[in-house]
């Protein structure tokens, strides 16, 4: 506050006398970027770029003295690993089931129905969904584990009903897995769509209505139009997510039995880890970022920047 | 669970219904079914949580879903002590507290110059941040792994805080930049003009105003930390290091077939805190958390 000179930080266009250069009032003004910039360049943009350069090296745990570059075979090999395909098939059938089909649909689903429950319903549903979202990632799949098992609540509860009992963790894994990503990620899209819901305009409704549309009419009619870009976004990020979901899996299955829910997170960190191929296991992984990559650009074009 | 990519529109005012019609009341069988199925959904979401309840307080170990014949806490009993919880959830507050306050605090002075100052790079730069919150952090722990070995950060409680932090900073900046948008600049221009400089501004004038926004972020980089296991877990050895996250997993595979109830009991412990902060958060967003409001596109 003692400062005499004037302030080279205004906010607007005016220049107040001897402010620096605007090169230099640039940087003054960028310097408060300065640790986050550092921070994501040494621990994210390092780590992307050693990933690509890995990649075409034969690295393995024992030690960094005898890696060489190998070009692409960690790729060549990879599309030749019937285990790799395996689980580009499998996080395609993760990814699928249960972001695209189940969380969206269910997200969905549940934001409509509870517009025109009653209060409490509507808060329990709320509640519970959201509950299972906010749970630590191996405290759901411990849950899941336990919910699928053979002995678990689900048989009872098919028991209960007369239904055939399954050992799921056994005989479908992958469904398990599927179902239990749905259980614990269902709440974002809930939420997005409550709120996508929600600033529908009543009029739009209203008027649909005295027009003569019924219930279901109003829904793929108006609603639907009206929210379809929050449906966009969110299934970008819902892909984004279930993409990398790692712990929820490796805590139910660990990606077995044999490789039935070895999805492509479970198989890089096996590789890299269990059978210390490194330069493989991060051939994979960029294979994995690249994906991401592509979906985070997709979102990005959606969303837009909406000022300047 | 992985930070999600976009702001609540938190600071936005929220939609206020508009005034209810006087109705008919009548019960509409459509509303009754509606209720029902959502009654019918909220059980099967509630069973899994419900049987980790029950098994923490029950001296039956089953995966069965069943009442305990009589209360017990032995399980609490068992699991509070040291190298089962007391160590794991202080190195949980440990690395999420840390991470989490450095997160804040760089993604509040990332955030200032973005939200307030036109430049050239600022719109690449917006992007670049926007395309980082979208990247699965899963697939770059493989490189991070062969990075922290050869600077020999492998191990290390501090290295491990810092990635955590990293990674939830592309979020964090660009929730927080969209919080610092909502505050007016006519006010920093008054306290420019008696002569305060941009750090005086953005912690007298600034932070006070987007002070709910700040605690959204907070809030929320934490719980992010709190259930991130593959992190810590490739970037942690020594068991006396490993957070809560990683050592519920080894005493999962150690124990698998007997100790549902001792795991259930850490669990609920373990869980307690998110929880707890998530209903605080719900609360001081006035109930329905609003993510969707800036994902409308």
């Amino acid at each position: 506050m003692t400062a005499l000179a004037p302030a080279p930080h205004g906010t607007g266009p005016r220049r107040s006398r001897g402010a620096p250069a605007p090169a230099v009032r640039t940087l003054l003004r960028g310097l408060p970027t300065l640790p986050a910039v550092v921070l994501l360049a040494v621990f994210l943009a390092g780590p992307i770029a050693y990933c690509v350069y890995y990649a075409f090296t034969d690295m393995q745990l024992t030690g960094a003295s005898g890696t060489s570059f190998v070009g692409i075979d960690n790729f060549t090999r990879a599309f030749e690993d019937g285990d790799f395909l395996n689980s580009v098939w499998l996080t395609l059938v993760f990814v699928v089931g249960s972001a695209v089909i189940g969380q969206n649909t269910l997200g969905l689903a549940l934001a409509v129905l509870m517009e025109k429950a009653t209060k409490p319903v509507r808060s329990l549903v709320n509640g519970v969904v959201i509950a299972a979202w906010v749970l630590p990632e191996v405290v759901a799949g411990y849950l899941m584990y336990a919910f699928f098992y053979d002995q678990g609540s689900l048989n009872s509860l098919l028991d209960a009903v007369g239904l055939p009992q399954q050992n799921w963790l056994y005989t479908m894994p992958i469904l398990a897995v599927c179902l239990a990503n749905v259980w614990r990620g269902t709440a974002f899209s809930m939420m997005v769509f409550t709120a996508a819901v929600n600033d529908v305009p009543r009029e739009l409704l209203e008027a649909a209505e005295m027009d003569g549309a019924g219930p279901w009419q109003r829904l793929w009619r108006v609603v639907l139009p009206v929210i379809r870009p929050s449906i966009l976004t969110n299934l970008m990020l819902i892909t984004l997510q279930t993409l990398s979901v790692f712990g929820l899996i490796y805590t139910m299955t660990r990606g077995g039995p044999g490789n039935k829910s070895e999805t492509l997170p479970i198989f890089m960190y096996q590789q890299a880890f269990q059978n210390s191929l490194i330069g493989y296991g991060t051939a994979i992984a960029l294979v994995l970022l690249v994906v991401g990559a592509l979906f985070s650009v997709v979102y990005i074009r959606l969303l837009k920047l909406e000022d300047d | 669970m992985a930070a999600v990519a976009t702001p609540p529109a938190a600071t936005a005012p929220r939609k206020v219904p508009p005034p209810v019609r006087p109705r008919r009341r009548r019960v509409r069988p459509g509303r009754v079914a509606i209720n029902l199925v959502l009654l019918a959904v909220s059980v099967l979401y509630v069973l899994p949580l419900l049987w980790m309840v029950l098994a923490s307080v029950s001296d039956t170990n089953s995966f069965r879903l069943q009442w305990p014949s009589s209360l017990t806490f032995d399980n609490f009993d068992a699991v509070l002590d040291v190298d089962t919880t007391y160590r794991p959830m202080l190195n949980s507050l440990l690395l999420c507290g840390f991470g989490t306050a450095v997160t804040v605090v760089t993604s509040v002075l990332c955030a200032y110059p973005l939200s307030r100052y036109r430049s050239r790079v600022r719109r690449p730069f917006l992007y670049t941040i926007l395309f980082s919150t979208g990247l699965p952090i899963t697939a770059v722990m493989i490189p991070v792994y062969s990075m922290f070995v050869q600077v020999n950060l492998i191990d290390s409680m501090p290295g491990t805080t810092l990635f955590l932090a990293a990674s939830a900073l592309p979020f964090g900046i660009w929730l927080m930049k969209n919080f610092m948008d909502g505050v007016p600049v006519v006010l920093e221009e008054a306290a420019r003009i008696d002569g305060a400089n941009t750090m005086q501004v953005l912690w007298r004038v600034v932070l006070p105003l987007m002070r709910p926004g700040v605690v959204v972020v907070t809030i929320f980089t934490f719980i992010g930390m709190w259930g991130n296991f593959f992190v810590p877990f490739i970037l942690l050895l020594s068991p006396e290091k490993l957070p809560a996250s990683v050592s519920v997993f080894t005493f999962l595979s150690a124990h698998d077939q007997t100790q549902y109830g001792q795991l259930s009991a850490f669990s609920l412990i373990y869980s307690l805190p998110v929880v707890l902060l998530y209903i605080l958060l719900a609360r001081k967003l006035g109930g329905g958390f609003a993510l969707g409001g800036a994902l409308k596109g």
